[in-house]
């Protein structure tokens, strides 16, 4: 599925409902399927700033492909990533680029974008950008050779 | 008569809704909201006094030289200061405690020398005496606390033996509530000549401070903490102290005469007072002191600390709750944590149902350290907050709870 797929997708999931309480209660759940960050990457290295809960953020490259995994210490926050992870792993480093989050505001999470919020959902979001572009750079290096 | 629906009436920005939810605002100890008067008061500033202070020889000048003096011999009053120009204007505590920190501090140190602080400060009184400490190779000496959050006396005496060369303590602990006893530890300090500054940040709104009874050397505060505008504080120092203290940022006002080759300094309180001051805010500050004194002191602590009491008491009903700071004199200050639910996660929610609370480390890691937890959910209350607001928020504590076990 191309990026837009998915975020049409939990667009979607998240139209369901229109009380802000269901919609917390699916990013909880959400959180639930994360793809856990293993346990020796749980590092201080891989501990994104700006946020108030921990985030730890892994970024791999397989095939061409970005492949991320995560974890935090609040479960808001770990549905939050998850929900961006959902989106962004497998995905090639270029269209992790070119993606567009406008879709954030429909699902009721815009108020939640602001910079100064905490929850650090704009950290995640260019700790996962930054981590497409070394990719890029690196896939497009070897290329050259 | 305490009046507590025309003291909220006061408060325009009580009477809004967020997300459709009407305001409940428990996050006092951060900031607390302003008074109409205050609001008018600065208004009134700009639009019929503003001009700059201290200098002009023009009528505009002079009244707001006049008002901003007038503001500081209020202020004086307030705090019970033998003189006026004891009390220099900053732009708030943190400002205050770096004036003290740089010039008084380092007037002190030698190489080796040693600070004493509590367990319990906030980073702005903690950061700028353990990099004084780091400058001079001396030592910041930590006054413990037990798991209620209160003093070790006990290890204080022992810390003071060390001489160290000033003691910088909270009056009242942003992240505890702690009260703590300033007047004896004041006292003990001086019993071997050392000085002490008071950080009265979380004390000004809901305390009376009498800076001749408490003996303190240094008193600091910032005004919006106490209803007043935000870039208002001001450094209480003994007249002893500031007139042989160096200034401590150099530029215009804080001068007597200068040439290329030298530069004589003003006399108090204008030497620590470099540059244009935030005029409107000092005007704004008094102004807010004047609603505590009209409100009065007594009147405040009674409510507030009806509200403490109610607030504990419906909060200890929920299973899983643990209280961060239980000192008997307490501030209305309530830090606690639900079982295993993250901070953040409970802010978030509660923030959700219009419920305005702090969530993390309240600029007090050490503490947090402390106790082993990331960070609190903290509520604090202030004169115009009432129990309805309380029922409202237990409430929503115990929803989100759910919804995060």
């Amino acid at each position: 599925m191309t990026i837009t797929d998915i975020q049409n997708k939990i667009s979607e999931e998240f139209a369901v409902f229109d009380d802000w309480i269901d919609k917390y209660n699916l990013l909880v759940e959400m959180g639930k399927d994360l793809p856990l960050i293993d346990a020796r990457y749980k590092t201080n290295n891989h501990l994104i700033s700006g946020c108030q809960s921990k985030v730890w953020l892994h970024a791999a490259y397989e095939d061409g492909k970005v492949i991320f995994t995560a974890d935090s210490d609040a479960v808001i926050t770990r549905g939050i990533i998850s929900l961006l992870i959902r989106m962004y792993s497998g995905q090639k480093p270029e269209d992790i680029l070119n993606s567009d989050l406008s879709f954030l505001d429909d699902i009721g999470l815009k108020d939640q974008l602001s910079p100064n919020r905490s929850n650090g959902l704009l950290s995640m979001i260019k700790q996962m950008k930054l981590y497409a572009q070394v990719f890029k750079l690196k896939s497009d290096t070897e290329s050259n050779h | 008569m305490f009046d507590l629906e025309a003291i909220r009436e006061q408060f325009p920005a009580l009477h809004q809704k967020v997300y459709n939810k009407p305001l409940v605002y428990f996050d006092n100890a951060a900031t607390t909201h302003k008074p109409l008067a205050i609001i008018e008061r600065i208004s009134h500033y700009y639009r019929c006094e503003n001009s700059n202070i201290h200098r002009g020889v023009h009528y505009l000048s002079q009244q707001a030289t006049e008002a901003f003096e007038e503001a500081r011999r209020f202020a004086a009053s307030m705090i019970n200061a033998v003189k006026a120009h004891e009390i220099i204007f900053t732009k708030g505590a943190t400002e205050a405690i770096n004036l003290a920190a740089h010039s008084f501090g380092r007037m002190r140190m030698k190489p080796g020398s040693s600070i004493l602080v509590t367990a319990m400060e906030h980073h702005s009184n903690l950061v700028p005496w353990q990099q004084l400490c780091l400058e001079y190779n001396g030592k910041l000496l930590v006054t413990p606390m037990d798991e209620l959050g209160q003093i070790d006396l006990q290890a204080y005496t022992q810390l003071l033996d060390q001489q160290p060369v000033i003691v910088a303590i909270t009056h009242t602990s942003n992240a505890l509530g702690t009260i703590n006893p300033v007047k004896t530890m004041i006292r003990m300090a001086h019993d071997r000549n050392i000085p002490v500054l008071v950080d009265g940040a979380q004390a000004i709104a809901h305390t009376e401070i009498d800076v001749q009874d408490l003996d303190c050397d240094f008193f600091a505060f910032s005004a919006h903490k106490a209803y007043g505008p935000m870039g208002a504080g001001l450094l209480y120092g003994k007249e002893k102290w500031l007139e042989a203290m160096p200034p401590y940022q150099f530029g215009g006002e804080m001068v007597d005469s200068v040439s290329f080759d030298k530069t004589t300094f003003n006399v108090l309180p204008f030497k620590f007072e470099a540059g244009t001051p935030n005029v409107e805010a000092v005007l704004g500050m008094e102004t807010a002191l004047r609603f505590i004194r009209n409100t009065g002191y007594e009147a405040i602590a009674t409510h507030e600390k009806e509200l403490l009491d109610y607030a504990t008491a419906q909060l200890s009903q929920i299973p899983g709750i643990r209280f961060f700071g239980q000192a008997p004199e307490k501030a209305s200050v309530i830090s606690f944590l639900i079982g295993d639910v993250h901070p953040f996660d409970l802010g978030t929610l509660l923030d959700k149902m219009g419920i305005a609370v702090r969530t993390g480390h309240h600029c007090a890691q050490t503490v947090m350290d402390f106790f082993n937890i990331p960070g609190t959910v903290r509520a604090s209350f202030a004169v115009y907050n009432t129990t309805h607001e309380i029922d409202t928020f237990v409430a929503a504590v115990k929803k989100a709870a759910l919804m995060l076990s």
